[in-house]
């Protein structure tokens, strides 16, 4: 559906993106996932004709995004980073200039409304844009990819700015089009992706560093994982029992308190999973455990895991 | 193409620009056709349309300096560059959108003359001296192209820069530079300097019109200047993809 291939764009001397090629199938959810500055806006302004890139293509379900433009771009719709509202204008009348602008052809009230339903912002249809808060301003956004129909959905850091609240809706929102569009959502966020894609392209200094499936990124960045451990019981004992349970190859007590409850910081070994030893060992000693989370799943963490990787490959 | 014409349009209006254009150039024009006609016992409105020329390099470009720095900085325009419309059908739109405001203003303009007929002017002579039909005609065409290219050129500044201030100073300073040739010109010693500075002066062009001289010369004159600035603003969008 998506092809892109040798992708190189440099502003000046440097290299934003260096070599980028991959390919996105039709009705694939891929997460475009990398930290600030990686090259993923960049990509997503090349993909959808913005910017021309400085060698490489960008190919369009067969068409080229630079000799066939037109053609090309009527089959993405985009959501750039910062939504392109003209604030003086009323949803609706919005709405229907994008429908204008894109120069479809469906029935127009019933399309609009259609989209305005999708993205749950019927109520606010006569009001300015200036006037609505963020996170409807960010489902205008999102309304105004989807008119067209297009069967490309590109999303740029969707999420970024919203309250918990309407990150989950919006997720939702792209989880649900994903079922009916080829969705390309870019962001910083590991969960995001997480939750909401069926594969990961990860992109770290203009250069892509892994692109897998969910599932077995996942599984790369979660082994030799470190926990965090409350666990309600005497410091000491609680620390000797931990150390003896086979396939925990380091144990630190914090020195955190929770009335009765200490916190430790567990590590297990390569490929074993602790969490259900650890989970026996603490119930058999009558020792609750009020809380377990895993430590170091932040992005700089699985960058470095996962360029180390690469370097690994590559040495061998 | 037509609606992006529409969207221009409309937000001259929902905006003050629309407005604030609208009223200072017909409160100005009005006034000055009364001061060099009426309040002179003159019916010839040569003077009129030379003060219309200054007036226009002074109010043409707040009408321009929206239309693509704005978007600019709104990053609104990145919807426009991704949508299925090519970029000089986009500049185009923005372009006639701003020409119809002030085509609008010239026309409204034109109710200014009835006055100028109905009161017949008399010379010293008291011989009655009716307006000059030909002449009034040929220099609304001639004000009109000139503001053609004075729309060209803003539009062109103002797809440089992403603020608004600027595109009015930089706009306002090119155009009076345009109509200044003249006066400078006769400090310049060199003839060859003179006669390609002659060239470019909007104003000696426009001066036959005023007399009632028809110069297709500055017809096409003008019409390229507004050719070459709208290529020129196609051009900066097809090049900045590349920056």
């Amino acid at each position: 559906m998506v092809e892109i291939k040798n992708l190189v764009k440099k502003y000046g001397n440097k290299y934003a993106l260096d070599d980028i090629s991959f390919t996105i199938n039709s009705g694939e959810i891929v997460g475009f996932l990398g930290p600030n500055g990686a090259g993923k806006s960049t990509t997503m302004n090349i993909v959808t004709g913005y910017l021309a890139s400085t060698s490489g293509t960008v190919v369009v379900d067969g068409k080229d995004i630079l000799e066939n433009a037109l053609e090309a771009k009527k089959l993405i719709g985009y959501l750039p980073e910062q939504p392109p509202l003209y604030v003086d204008m009323t949803v609706q009348e919005y709405l229907d200039f994008v429908f204008e602008l894109k120069g479809c052809t469906l029935n127009k009230a019933k399309h609009i409304d259609e989209i305005c339903t999708i993205t749950k912002i019927t109520s606010v249809r006569e009001r300015l844009i200036k006037n609505l808060s963020k996170g409807y301003k960010q489902r205008v956004g999102i309304a105004q990819a989807l008119i067209g129909n297009p069967p490309i959905i590109i999303f740029d850091e969707p999420t970024v700015g919203l309250d918990p609240k309407q990150i989950i809706e919006v997720r939702n929102l792209i989880r649900n089009l994903g079922k009916t569009h080829t969705v390309i959502l870019s962001t910083h966020i590991l969960s995001e992706v997480q939750s909401v894609c069926n594969r990961i392209v990860v992109i770290n200094n203009g250069k892509i560093v892994a692109d897998e499936k969910t599932e077995n990124l996942t599984k790369t960045i979660t082994e030799n994982l470190r926990y965090r451990v409350k666990v309600s019981g005497p410091q000491r004992e609680v620390t000797q029992a931990l150390r003896t349970i086979p396939g925990i190859v380091n144990v630190e007590a914090l020195n955190e308190r929770d009335a009765d409850a200490f916190v430790y910081i567990v590590e297990g070994a390569p490929n074993v999973d602790i969490r259900k030893k650890l989970f026996r060992t603490l119930a058999a000693k009558d020792w609750p455990m009020l809380g377990l989370e895993a430590v170091g799943t932040d992005l700089e963490d699985i960058f470095i895991r996962l360029t180390d990787k690469t370097g690994k490959k590559k040495g061998e | 193409m037509l609606a992006i014409f529409k969207r221009e349009l409309r937000s001259y209006f929902t905006t003050a620009t629309g407005y604030i254009f609208l009223a200072i150039s017909l409160a100005l024009f009005g006034a000055i056709l009364g001061a060099t006609t009426l309040m002179n016992a003159t019916s010839s409105t040569g003077t009129y349309f030379i003060l219309v020329l200054i007036i226009l390099a002074m109010i043409l470009p707040i009408l321009t300096m929206k239309s693509f720095s704005e978007e600019k900085r709104t990053k609104t325009e990145q919807l426009l560059l991704t949508a299925p419309v090519s970029i000089p059908r986009m500049v185009l739109g923005k372009y006639l959108a701003a020409l119809t405001m002030y085509v609008i203003v010239v026309l409204a303009s034109m109710l200014n003359y009835i006055p100028l007929y109905t009161y017949t002017v008399k010379d010293a002579l008291s011989s009655t001296m009716p307006p000059n039909f030909v002449m009034i005609l040929g220099s609304t065409i001639a004000i009109l192209l000139v503001g053609m290219s004075f729309i060209a050129i803003g539009m062109f500044v103002s797809s440089l820069t992403e603020n608004q201030f600027a595109a009015v100073v930089i706009t306002f300073g090119i155009l009076a530079a345009l109509l200044c040739i003249t006066i400078f010109n006769g400090y310049i010693s060199s003839a060859a300097i003179r006669l390609i500075l002659d060239w470019f002066s909007i104003y000696n062009r426009f001066y036959n019109f005023t007399y009632g001289l028809f110069d297709f010369g500055a017809l096409i004159y003008y019409l390229s200047v507004s050719g070459v600035f709208v290529f020129l603003t196609i051009r900066v969008f097809e090049s900045r993809r590349y920056r």
